[in-house]
């Protein structure tokens, strides 16, 4: 096993917020899924977020990025308050996320699904006089993130067709393609073999040292490996966080979440 | 995935997708055959190409925004009433009375695009079924204005040009309803291929993925329903201007369950699902309605039964899917 990312975080510690919650609170019914959760993001920041089933890390996600709208508390981007803005506005100012089950364009190949996400970014998606085709440096664009993801050569398949692990891959690939500033990725590699989880990982911590990055994972090795920082979800609630060592050590984590694991 | 295609580069590759294929300038030149081949029909080959045009626009929102509309021919009606009203009221000229049926029915499909375009499946097409259904209630009530029942009477389209006449030979009707479809054509095809177009595919494929990706899907939906809704207005119009009369079945459910039954038939989602679904289902009416005049929807069911069960894209899906197998070896 390979040391944590550790040399990030005192590059971190100097560096501003990127992305803040304060007081967010949700509740599905009488079912409280996000309770008083207060997050801060640095620039550059690589953050993983842990918790047993339904401890409301999707849920969290799904707050930041405005799929659901919170009962209480405040979103903020790099300052700015985006509680109420709707989810595409939140994309366009820089936050992007990917889904834990593949929600992608069935029928689209990866070309043609990346290079619709360039052409929203762009502002390209109001024309229709012009062919998709003519758009050489939006198409450049896509490919360049396809390539760099290795979806290169597997381009004009249609998406239902690419394998599982591939489809995991195009998730990033989208997200990527929106120049986002903070990316929340929801289980970027389920479903995917052990093996091939690394790579995903690998592929997402050779992006860019600006991005900041919060991602939900089961797997504890990739944990500490990819993440500077852990955020221990439980209840809806924030029960830790800390350095992976920290919570390594941490007796608590390991009775609400590394325990469980190793006997369920 | 063609072997032909990992030699392209991405732009040549996306370029290549709107690139006129041989097939496509046969079915054009053979629209044209009618003129020759079968004079007596030219009335009939005129209803195709206006239904063909409606089916297109309907493909335009349904094939490739997903926006499921059971009360398209709302527009239609439209169109026709008012190139019919206009006609009367102002003048008989034929292309501005074409402008303004497709104006006004743009205008309505502006504003109505702001319900439709929040809903999806169930709940849209009953909206979409409710608006139908309203549409036709006003234009039966409104007898005044649209002669209800009785079909609006004393419209009177000038010669075009002021040269070719409207015929009972058809030969004006049919040229004059097939350039627009053709015209029409073009644009909408210009149209899919676009960002814009990618957009509306992307709707259709994943509707939740959209915001993700920065997209306002909502924003999207409004301008490709105001777009339907202009060419099935253009649609309309040209049925009331060539057939020299707006019946109340134009804007009626029947109408909009037609063009739905065609598009399915020919193929949802592929540009040329509709005519093709238009020629067949107009084809067939005419065939069967001759053999039995009151039970032919009996043989229609019979074909759209049969072919969603044995071609679940429409038989231009299921002659795209032979072609490519075909092509692979």
């Amino acid at each position: 096993m390979i040391t944590p990312a550790l040399p990030a975080n005192d590059a971190i510690a100097n560096r501003a917020i990127a992305l803040t919650t304060r007081g967010l609170s949700k509740a599905f019914g009488s079912l409280p899924v996000a309770r008083d959760i207060e997050i801060n993001l640095p620039v550059g920041a690589r953050y993983a977020l842990i918790g047993p089933n339904g401890a409301g890390k999707t849920t969290l996600i799904n707050l930041m990025t405005g799929m659901v709208a919170p009962n209480a508390g405040q979103i903020l981007l790099g300052g700015e308050d985006i509680t109420t803005l709707a989810p595409q506005e939140r994309v366009r100012r820089g936050l992007a996320r990917t889904f834990q089950i593949n929600t992608l364009f069935a029928g689209l190949n990866a070309l043609e699904a990346v290079t619709l996400a360039v052409a929203e970014r762009r502002g390209l998606s109001g024309q229709f006089w012009r062919g998709v085709g003519s758009h050489s440096e939006a198409i450049d664009e896509a490919y360049e993130i396809l390539r760099k993801l290795r979806l290169g050569e597997f381009c004009y398949q249609v998406t239902r067709e690419l394998p599982y692990g591939r489809q995991r891959i195009l998730e990033i690939a989208l997200a990527l393609a929106t120049r986002q500033k903070v990316l929340l990725l929801d289980e970027p590699a389920a479903g995917v073999p052990q093996e091939e989880s690394g790579d995903i990982f690998e592929a997402v911590a050779s992006l860019s040292d600006d991005l900041t990055l919060l991602f939900i994972e089961h797997d504890m090795h990739v944990v500490f490996r990819f993440a500077s920082h852990i955020i221990v979800l439980v209840g809806g609630a924030i029960f830790t966080e800390g350095s992976p060592a920290e919570i390594a050590a941490d007796p608590g984590v390991r009775e609400v979440y590394l325990g469980k694991r190793k006997h369920g | 995935m063609p072997p032909k295609a990992a030699a392209l580069s991405p732009q040549a590759y996306l370029q290549a997708q709107s690139h006129w294929h041989p097939l496509e300038i046969a079915f054009w030149l053979a629209t044209l055959l009618p003129f020759f081949l079968f004079p007596d029909y030219l009335s009939l080959a005129s209803q195709i190409a206006i239904t063909a045009l409606f089916a297109l626009s309907l493909d335009l929102i349904l094939g490739y925004a997903g926006v499921v509309s059971l009360g398209h021919a709302a527009f239609f009606g439209i169109g026709a009433y008012t190139a019919g009203i206009f006609s009367i009221h102002v003048w008989g000229e034929p292309f501005s009375g074409l402008a303004v049926g497709a104006a006004v029915a743009g205008a309505f499909g502006y504003a109505t695009s702001f319900i439709v375009s929040r809903f999806r499946h169930l709940t849209l097409i009953m909206i979409t079924l409710g608006l139908g259904l309203l549409a036709h209630e006003v234009a039966n009530k409104a007898h005044w204005l649209t002669g209800g029942s009785d079909g609006l009477q004393g419209v009177r389209i000038w010669p075009l040009f002021g040269f070719f006449k409207f015929d009972l030979y058809g030969y004006t009707a049919y040229a004059y309803s097939l350039a627009a479809l053709f015209v029409m054509f073009l644009g909408v095809r210009r149209l899919v291929h676009s960002p814009f177009g990618l957009a509306l595919r992307g709707i259709r494929e994943n509707w939740v993925r959209m915001p993700a990706i920065g997209a306002d899907s909502r924003s999207h939906i409004r301008t490709a329903y105001t777009i339907a809704a202009t060419i099935a207005g253009v649609a309309g119009a040209i049925l009331a201007q060539t057939t020299q009369t707006v019946a109340l079945e134009s804007i009626s459910f029947q109408r909009s369950a037609d063009v739905l039954v065609m598009l399915v038939l020919g193929g949802a989602g592929r540009l040329y699902g509709g005519l093709v679904g238009a020629v067949i289902f107009m084809v067939a009416r005419d065939q069967f309605s001759g053999i039995a005049p009151q039970y032919w929807y009996f043989w229609i069911g019979v074909l759209l039964v049969t072919v969603v069960m044995v071609l679940p894209n429409g038989i231009l899906g299921g002659l795209s899917h032979i072609y490519a197998r075909w092509g692979r070896k």
